[in-house]
């Protein structure tokens, strides 16, 4: 979606801030939001992609003036109605109505512990042609899905260079919106900085992108 | 997205009245183990952080073989030290060099190597760095006080996918008789993130 969280080349946002010796979180509801979110999602009833689709699938002007934390809150929040965790009813009062689903493992601390070092991540073992080749030219196709897509605006329509085959992957567009992994390999493409900014300058970004976004150049 | 210290203690409570409210609720339904949520907050607080890829990087520096193994397949390497999960999946390393500096962003939300860097920084996952680091990189490493001569190319790379990004930075002249755990003392989060360089004055 073209939505308030695809910021790249932007301006106006000012000048980057560091903040000196930066705590991990700044304040106990953010160790909680953050713990929260981990741990509902390690119930299975969604994925990373439908995670980040709910945190940005909102109107720009409020992603922009939430902060981190709060987006992660109501991403969730709504997650867990939209994906039967609670009811709607249970999240405006508080009030649980039901027990929950018994097929749920839900993690305890052993647990949660061990599925953080899970390392099976989004790579697929299984054969799908690669559609390009390292050292390829490849054109990002001018798409603007109006659901979840990881092709930012701002390489739209350019040309870069493929420079590795990162594998198979799962497809977030279609994962995200509950419609299937779609397996493909998924690339680093290196666009140069006069290609995606005019700028006469040697630097380049190199940007992670999958079959479905490319076409030959 | 809004500068999170911007927001005064009124923000911070409502906030905190609307986790808790929520946690009530998933305890109460059984869907969630305080236990559980503790064990997580613990482990980015007090157990994962930029330690961990500082000892990757220091070692980088002083095993060419291990440095090799970093740059051919970064997740096994990382692995070795018992640095793996969530997000930390696909490694990928990448290292700076006389003419090549390399610097990461994720431009569409905050996608960041956890098991090495442990949770970004607010300024990451920040309006501002997200929407020049690709467009204006030299500017941005101006304001972390990295000049870089014109003839050093930059290279940014923005995490769209599951794969993760470390930068090696360059060892800093001067240690070269310096030992594995010495080196990693003067390692930084923004020069693995490729936002600074190390800097010998760190430590004396």
């Amino acid at each position: 979606m073209n939505g308030g969280q695809d910021l790249g080349g932007a301006h106006g946002f000012g000048p980057v801030i560091p903040e000196r010796n930066e705590p991990v979180f700044h304040s106990r509801w953010e160790e909680r939001a953050f713990a929260v979110t981990l741990a509902l999602g390690m119930l299975g009833r969604w994925n990373i992609d439908m995670s980040r689709y709910y945190r940005e699938n909102r109107p720009p002007v409020e992603y922009l003036s939430s902060t981190y934390y709060e987006l992660w809150l109501k991403g969730v929040e709504r997650l867990a109605a939209d994906r039967g965790l609670i009811a709607e009813q249970e999240l405006k009062s508080g009030k649980a109505l039901s027990s929950r689903d018994p097929a749920l493992q839900v993690p305890d601390a052993a647990l949660a512990r061990k599925l953080l070092a899970d390392m099976r991540g989004a790579k697929l073992a299984v054969p799908v042609v690669a559609l390009f080749a390292p050292g390829e030219r490849v054109r990002v196709k001018n798409l603007h899905p109006s659901t979840h897509t990881r092709m930012p605006r701002y390489c739209r329509g350019r040309t870069g260079v493929v420079a590795a085959d990162h594998g198979v992957f799962v497809f977030p567009d279609t994962h995200a919106m509950g419609l299937g992994q779609k397996p493909q390999h998924c690339y680093s493409v290196r666009f140069s900085a006069q290609e995606l900014w005019g700028a006469p300058r040697r630097d380049a970004v190199y940007i992670d992108l999958w079959d479905d976004y490319l076409e030959k150049a | 997205m809004a500068h999170d210290h911007d927001h005064g203690h009124d923000y911070d409570e409502e906030m905190g009245f609307r986790v808790a409210a929520l946690e009530r609720l998933l305890t109460e339904k059984g869907l969630v183990d305080p236990a559980a949520l503790d064990e997580l907050i613990d482990t980015y607080q007090h157990r994962v952080g930029p330690r961990n890829g500082a000892r990757v990087v220091a070692k980088a520096w002083t095993d060419p073989d291990f440095k090799a193994w970093l740059l051919r397949d970064a997740t096994a390497a990382i692995g070795s030290f018992g640095f793996a999960g969530r997000q930390g999946e696909h490694m990928i390393a990448l290292e700076n060099t006389a003419s090549i500096h390399n610097m990461v962003v994720c431009t569409l939300c905050s996608c960041y190597p956890w098991p090495v860097l442990g949770l970004p920084p607010v300024w990451y996952k920040s309006a501002p760095y997200r929407s020049r680091a690709v467009s204006d990189p030299r500017g941005v490493l101006q304001e972390f006080g990295v000049r870089l001569a014109s003839d050093v190319e930059v290279r940014v790379w923005d995490s769209t996918a599951e794969v993760r990004y470390l930068v090696v930075p360059r060892r800093p002249p001067g240690t070269e008789a310096w030992g594995e755990e010495q080196l990693a003392n003067i390692v930084t989060r923004d020069a693995m993130i490729g936002v600074a360089e190390v800097q010998l004055e760190r430590v004396t």
